[in-house]
């Protein structure tokens, strides 16, 4: 039976394994229970900092930080992270400093809190800094691999994890897992679904539905968002001739606007993008949610007709 | 580091007319918040901070953090005045490529330790230095000059509550209480009360001086280094004129943002001494 986590799980213990470096300190707003940096703060209270609930101190303390030589790891929800993202680009991405921002509980996914809690803007406004790398994975192990590679990037990073438990995928496949390249996860030649976060366990649905029908789907998990992976999606235009992107997250400005953004000016194929319509939550369970919204395996196994029909 | 008060006061009239000079070049900048704090900068610069100027990133150098970071031709004037940049760079001020930039930026100018121009970042960012340096066990410090419309921003008040809640005594604030915004006087766009209780609430130590008399600027910044406190953050309240040194600027809010003319520019000069009437 496939093992079920969640990426926030995979942050925090990452924070724990990239420890042994001193220069390592994390940064906290009132939610470390939550995005899990708990785990570093109960080993490591000397290099935990408290912000309380400031979320805009926090990022700028991290600025600081990261100007005198360390690696500050600081997290909030993902909603939170946006009440700072002035600081994040003045303070942050400006003058390249290398603070990693964590946005936990990202998108509908996120469930019962409701809309005020569900961030479907994240990835799209974090997407448009200059320097900032944007990041987010889909199970716990490649949050963890794609975590412990920040301290070598050299330059600020946001990257989204989720409440929720989802399939893990690459137990063993740890390797796979670098920053800035998207990983094939199923391959077919009918068309390709490029999916980041919750949804690409639920593209790898949307795939075997199709098989069924005699479809063939690529699934890729393209768990950075900026830089896109070009030289992938290339090479999925070559392959399949039609695209699919899903993500929990507004369908302006993430996933599916990163790759339109690159095909229309290399590799042309038809792109259907399945995300939230451009409207906000509701309290439901994280499943219900991807209904409600639209952008559950049927829904993009529906995108990826549509694309195909397109060719 | 010692200098007489004549000196400090030389350095400082140097550096007005490095302010009023850089104003004029670019027909644009901020002179009314760089009169008022260059007394504060230039005894600062020229008796606490622990810097190389030969020597810009030595790591172990005490952080200065101009959070007002509009007021940067006053920061220019001093950073020339210590050697970190020339007095040739000056005329970059604002100028495409200039080391000079219309805001302070760290990428930009040797001496600047952080890129201001946004309002209510400087202290938080001073706050990340100070928490580096008790990490470091290292004995430098961290400087922050702040404005008195930049309390508005609710930022600020995250910072100072968190810095006192870390009992950062390595963190040193100057407040450039000029009482003059960018549209009037501060207490027209938002009144202030108790500026001093406000920061002992939070857990600061305080300490009111006149921000253009070196005599209490040294007793100030005496102040901010006494070992007593040095157990958690302390802020210096200087009381100072926006456009100070210059007559028609003095507390005239239409010179927070705004260069002179050439006659106007001529009359600066000669009020400072360079030239005659």
């Amino acid at each position: 039976m496939t093992r079920m986590a969640a990426t926030r799980d995979g942050y925090g213990q990452a924070l724990l394994d990239l420890a042994d470096n001193d220069k390592i300190v994390v940064l906290e707003a009132d939610l470390g229970k939550s995005t899990k940096s708990l785990h570093f703060r109960k080993e490591y209270p000397d290099r935990t900092i408290s912000c309380g609930i400031g979320e805009q101190n926090m990022l700028l303390v991290g600025a600081g930080l990261a100007a005198s030589g360390y690696i500050p790891f600081a997290s909030t929800f993902a909603i939170f992270t946006e009440r700072a993202f002035e600081q994040m680009r003045n303070g942050v991405a400006r003058p390249n400093l290398a603070v990693h921002l964590c946005g936990s509980h990202g998108g509908t996914h996120t469930g019962t809190d409701g809309s005020s809690a569900q961030s479907i803007e994240d990835l799209a406004v974090f997407r448009t800094l200059p320097n900032v790398v944007v990041m987010h994975p889909c199970d716990d192990v490649s949050t963890r691999e794609l975590t412990m590679q920040l301290p070598d990037l050299g330059k600020p990073s946001y990257m989204r994890t989720a409440r929720n438990k989802t399939p893990v995928l690459y137990d063993g496949r740890e390797d796979e897992i670098k920053i800035g390249r998207g990983v094939v996860l199923r391959e077919g030649y009918d068309v390709a679904i490029i999916a980041c976060g919750v949804l690409v366990s639920e593209s790898l649905k949307a795939a075997e539905s199709l098989a069924e029908e005699g479809i063939n789907a690529t699934v890729v998990d393209m768990h950075t968002l900026k830089p896109i992976d070009g030289e992938l999606i290339d090479s999925l235009v070559a392959q399949c001739g039609a695209l699919v992107t899903a993500e929990d997250h507004n369908v302006i400005g993430g996933l599916g606007s990163a790759v339109a953004e690159y095909i229309v000016s290399n590799s042309y194929a038809p792109l259907e993008m399945v995300g939230v319509p451009d409207r906000f939550g509701e309290s439901g369970q994280a499943d219900e949610m991807l209904e409600v919204m639209g952008i559950s395996a049927p829904y993009i196994a529906r995108a990826a007709k549509e694309a195909i029909s397109r060719k | 580091m010692t200098k007489t008060i004549t000196e400090l006061e030389e350095i400082a009239r140097k550096c007005r007319v490095e302010i009023v000079k850089m104003v004029h070049r670019a027909q644009a900048g901020h002179p009314g918040g760089s009169l008022s704090e260059i007394d504060l900068l230039s005894a600062l610069y020229a008796t606490r901070m622990r810097v190389r100027p030969s020597e810009p990133d030595w790591f172990d150098r005490d952080r200065f953090i101009l959070s007002k970071g509009h007021a940067s031709p006053g920061m220019y004037a001093i950073l020339a005045e210590m050697g970190f940049i020339s007095h040739e760079d000056l005329k970059s001020y604002r100028v495409l490529g200039g080391v000079c930039q219309g805001h302070v930026d760290m990428k930009w100018c040797p001496g600047v330790d952080f890129s201001a121009g946004s309002l209510g970042m400087g202290l938080s960012f001073g706050m990340g230095c100070a928490s580096a340096a008790r990490l470091d066990k290292s004995e430098r410090r961290a400087f922050v000059m702040i404005g008195d419309g930049e309390m508005q921003e609710g930022s600020v008040w995250e910072a100072a509550m968190a810095a006192a809640h870390h009992e950062l005594g390595n963190l040193k604030v100057i407040l450039d209480r000029n009482r003059i915004q960018n549209d009037d006087f501060c207490e027209e766009q938002m009144r202030m009360f108790d500026i001093a209780a406000k920061w002992k609430a939070f857990g600061w130590n305080v300490k009111e001086i006149n921000g253009h008399d070196m005599n209490e600027i040294m007793e100030g910044l005496d102040f901010l280094e006494a070992p007593e406190n040095c157990h958690g953050p302390s802020i210096l309240i200087a009381h100072t004129i926006k456009g100070g040194g210059i007559s028609y600027m003095e507390n005239n809010p239409s010179f927070h943002g705004a260069a002179p003319n050439d006659e106007q520019f001529h009359q600066a000069m000669v009020e400072l001494g360079e030239v005659k009437a």
